[in-house]
């Protein structure tokens, strides 16, 4: 791990900041003590299950529970019609967009129609596992099945079959007349495209095609719920934020949010995945219908078939480049998937697809359709990865046809601050130049790529960058200091992989003590104030930021304290190198809570904010690849890595997010593909079948971080966690084209698809 | 002892952690139904339940096996390892140690899987090379680290059992 760092963000050098303390969860994870949601044990425990429609779309004639109630051992059967009418209005949690809360009641247990198979349509809870399956088999639906659109292209053809007659299109912000399946179309544009296509001395036209793909997180998702006689429930589940789930749970059922627990439970792996509810509200009806806790766990199968995935896309690139290298236009258009469901990640990938460019005449065109396929959710920079592979493999031809090395192209033509970004708002302060120059300065690209040992084996070069805005939004946090002068730290978010630390490292630096005397916990939804979910790389930005500021809180609220312990005005206590001091008198932190302790002075300082600079993210990586000409296998020779971490609170676990970001966008590239059949099912669901990188299948992942502090906040944070995943595709893809020569346009680039597009290449030139 | 039917169940004698215990279950219990629902050892944890994911991993008789994949009526007369046998009263075991120093977890769901693979690898081969930890590790698949710490966490675990050789 090598760090470049812009400019000294403060005078001094941090203490916590940037050390590698071992994290606060970590001995409970080591150790298997660590309790996630599937973990749970209640007292007169039931076991909960879905049945799932066999059928990608169809309509419900009728459906007849009474086998299934009438079986000794269910306590509850549930359908559609035991959720009440919500109301029309937009649910908040989760990254990919808002959603109708009437559609994701739908979508939670069907009404009348499946949009998917795996659409739940009735949940069942009985005394044990075995008992529940034997209900579910005693379930009669009648189905009248409908022919179905599994891809974008077909959705969109004349005579389509339509799957919501009530939906119209929003054609940017106005409703279109007649059924369709295309739920929105926006427009974003800067500039004027036709002049800076007329100034162009190279335009290449280009269509890109990705598959579906799902987060892969190992925890499959879960929930239970315990309905209390006084109509409070407790909730335990998998989710990158509780909040979301009170929230959602309470907009679905019409209960108050306060009658709703969440706990905070460890979460196995989420990848915007988990920022929406889909077992939660059907284990709390069952519960109220029972009496009982009802626990439900979905098999990988139902997590591959009925939860995420992200969009399949069908993408356009018109881009066009002066012979210097200025790139003069560039024309994109998405199609992007909603699944069975409107609302999806397009919004994001709009805005993401031409991003580490500064361009003066930009467009972007974004379609969402609907497809018999899952609700689509977010994925890692959701939306980014799609429309900045096809745009940087379009980057990388234009470069070719004009001879033009493509890293200076980069740097002359990298989004600066005061850009302008294609849906009119000015970049602010960004590291797109310093991290496109520190894969130039590193060892990798000045290593010249070595010939393959075998004439069937091509060895190649690729490089790509990514940009992702980050999020802000609502955080918590409360810290209280201890009489012996350690400090817990109760905040909001969901720690997917390190935050307790991260976040802990903050208060740590700005209390000006060791780390290991702050202890981080993350409460339950009725114990710490609202918080946000653990995605758009948010949480170590905004959440330690409100830690931060509850750390001031302390600090002040102790120099008051010491004041009056020591009998002097506040003004002539000063807090210097973790030392308190007025005059003669003078103590420690530790010293100073004991003292406090002593006067009966309890300190607290909590910060509940939602702040809004945070600063995007920019990675730039080098891929070399060798392709068996033979078998079509790409394999990852060697990958770097760089990323501008603002800077870089906890370091192993930046380079941590970098390190899993680049293998799952090396997966996305390379393997991951949701197979279905003519009647839209689902033929690869499970973890063989599906392919997701293994150990053996990857090397170790090289990384710089590169620190161009952001202004928007007190530490210079930006968030890292999703941008990683953002350049792989087409970095390989340009290595591959390096290697063959063959440009691949199409997501996975699967040993079939290289060895097809060999043959093609060779029969085309024979 | 042959194994007893008890009203559809059947006991089964065996040794878990070092603790010699009867297991009562069903024969068609997986022993990670076992473990997590009547022994409450959640530790080994369920990704995937058809033996591609590893989450579930323990030591039985010397032999690394997915419990998912295991009926825990096979368990007879065993000797199994789970994650909770690993750390002593004395501390954790050496490649616990390594991957929390290493930062070789995030999330945390398929350590347990990691490192009980890890102690099975390091049992049979104290000096593994990079490419055979990785061949070992096929086996368990962790979708936050992209592995690198992973394998780092492994090397460290084999110099620090071999005495830093």
């Amino acid at each position: 791990m090598a760090v470049t760092r812009s400019e000294p963000i403060k005078t001094g050098d941090f203490d916590v900041i940037g050390t590698s303390p071992v994290r606060h969860d970590g001995v409970d994870k080591v150790t298997g003590r660590a309790n996630y949601g599937a973990d749970i044990h209640l007292p007169g425990m039931t076991h909960g299950l879905v049945l799932r429609s066999p059928h990608a779309h169809a309509n419900i004639r009728s459906i007849d529970t009474s086998k299934a109630e009438a079986l000794a051992g269910v306590v509850a059967v549930i359908t559609g019609a035991d959720f009440p009418d919500p109301g029309e209005h937009m649910t908040k949690a989760g990254e990919g967009g808002a959603q109708s809360i009437i559609n994701k009641s739908a979508d939670i247990l069907a009404r009348g129609k499946v949009h998917y198979q795996g659409h739940p349509v009735v949940a069942v809870a009985a005394k044990d596992l075995p008992t529940a399956e034997a209900a579910l088999a005693l379930i009669e639906v009648d189905y009248e099945v409908l022919p179905t659109v599994m891809t974008v292209q077909e959705a969109i053809a004349d005579g389509a079959p339509i799957i919501m007659a009530e939906l119209r299109t929003d054609e940017d912000g106005a409703e279109l007349e007649g059924e369709t399946n295309i739920s929105e179309h926006s427009v974003s544009e800067e500039g004027d495209l036709g002049a800076g296509f007329a100034e162009a001395d190279v335009i290449i036209e280009a269509e890109f095609n990705t598959s579906t793909v799902h987060q892969g997180f190992i925890e499959p998702m879960n929930g239970t719920a315990w309905w209390r006689e006084d109509g409070t429930v407790d909730i335990w589940g998998s989710s990158q934020g509780h909040f979301g789930i009170r929230g959602e749970v309470s907009d679905l059922l019409l209960i108050p949010v306060s009658k709703v627990r969440v706990m905070a439970m460890e979460i196995g792996g989420g990848f915007g995945g988990k920022t929406t509810s889909y077992l939660e509200p059907l284990a709390a009806v069952l519960s109220r219908k029972s009496g009982r806790p009802v626990k439900m766990t979905m098999t990988r199968e139902e997590v591959l078939k009925a939860t995420g995935p992200t969009p399949g896309t069908w993408e356009k690139v018109k881009l066009g480049m002066r012979k210097d290298g200025k790139i003069t236009a560039a024309h994109v258009i998405l199609y992007f998937e909603a699944g069975g469901f409107p609302g999806s990640v397009l919004g994001a990938g709009v805005i993401t697809a031409l991003s580490p460019y500064a361009l003066e005449n930009q467009r972007v065109d974004g379609y969402e359709v609907l497809v018999n396929k899952s609700h689509t959710g977010a994925y890692r920079a959701p939306g980014a990865t799609m429309s900045e592979y096809a745009v940087e493999t379009v980057v990388e031809e234009a470069c070719e046809k004009l001879g033009l090395d493509s890293m200076e192209v980069r740097l002359m033509n990298a989004s600066k601050e005061g850009d302008m970004r294609v849906d009119g708002l000015p970049f602010p302060k960004m590291g797109t130049v310093e991290t496109t120059q520190a894969i130039k300065d590193s060892d990798h690209w000045k290593t010249p790529l070595a010939p393959a040992a075998e004439p069937h084996l091509k060895r190649g070069r690729g490089l790509a960058s990514g940009y992702w805005m980050n999020g802000g939004g609502m955080s918590s946090a409360q810290a209280i200091v201890n009489e012996d002068g350690t400090v817990t730290l109760r905040e909001g978010s969901m720690d997917i992989g390190g935050t307790r630390t991260s976040i802990a490292m903050q208060l740590a630096e700005t209390l000006g003590i060791a780390i290991e005397d702050v202890h981080p916990v993350v409460p339950n939804t009725d114990s710490i104030a609202f918080t946000g979910i653990t995605g758009g790389s948010r949480t170590t930005y905004a959440t330690g930021y409100a830690a931060h500021l509850a750390a001031e809180e302390v600090l002040e609220k102790m120099v008051a304290g010491m004041a009056q312990v020591w009998d002097v005005g506040k003004e002539d206590v000063d807090y210097e190198n973790a030392s308190f001091a007025a005059g003669e008198e003078s103590a420690t932190f530790k010293e100073a809570a004991a003292l406090l302790d002593d006067a009966n002075l309890l300190v607290t300082g909590s910060s509940s904010i939602a702040p809004n600079r945070p600063g995007p993210a920019i990675a730039v990586q080098l891929v070399d690849v060798e392709v068996d000409t033979e078998t079509g296998k790409v394999e990852i020779l060697r990958y770097t890595a760089a990323q501008d971490a603002g800077i870089a609170i906890y370091p192993p676990y930046v380079e941590g997010q970098i390190q899993g970001g680049v293998v799952q966008g090396i997966g996305w590239a390379l393997n991951e593909e949701y197979w279905f059949d003519d009647d839209g099912r689902m033929r690869n669901s499970s973890l063989l079948d599906y392919r997701m990188p293994t150990a053996p299948d990857v090397p170790m992942i090289e990384t710089i971080i590169v620190e161009v502090p952001n202004p928007g906040h007190p530490y210079g944070v930006r968030g890292v966690g999703e941008v990683p995943i953002v350049p792989p595709p087409a970095a390989i893809a340009n290595a591959i084209y390096d290697a063959i020569g063959i440009r691949m346009r199409e997501l996975p680039m699967s040993p079939a698809r290289v060895v097809a597009a060999l043959e093609k290449a060779k029969n085309g030139a024979g | 002892m042959a194994a007893e039917l008890v009203a559809g169940k059947t006991v089964v004698s065996t040794t878990i952690n070092g603790e010699p215990l009867e297991i009562v279950c069903e024969p068609r219990e997986s022993l990670l139904e076992v473990l997590r629902d009547t022994l409450h050892l959640t530790g080994a944890k369920e990704g995937c339940n058809n033996g591609n994911c590893g989450a579930c991993n323990v030591i039985l008789d010397g032999r690394l096996v997915n419990s998912c994949c295991v009926l825990a009526v096979e368990v007879k007369d065993g000797e199994i390892t789970t994650i909770e046998g690993l750390a002593t009263a004395e501390g954790l075991h050496p490649v616990q140690e390594a991957f929390l120093e290493g930062a070789a977890l995030q999330c945390g769901i398929c350590t347990p899987g990691f490192i009980v693979s890890t102690k099975a690898l390091l049992d049979k081969n104290p000096n593994p090379t990079e490419t055979e930890i990785r061949y070992w590790l096929a086996g368990n698949l962790c979708r936050c680290t992209g592995y690198d710490k992973i394998v780092r966490a492994v090397q460290a675990a084999a110099k620090n059992l071999s005495g830093g050789n």
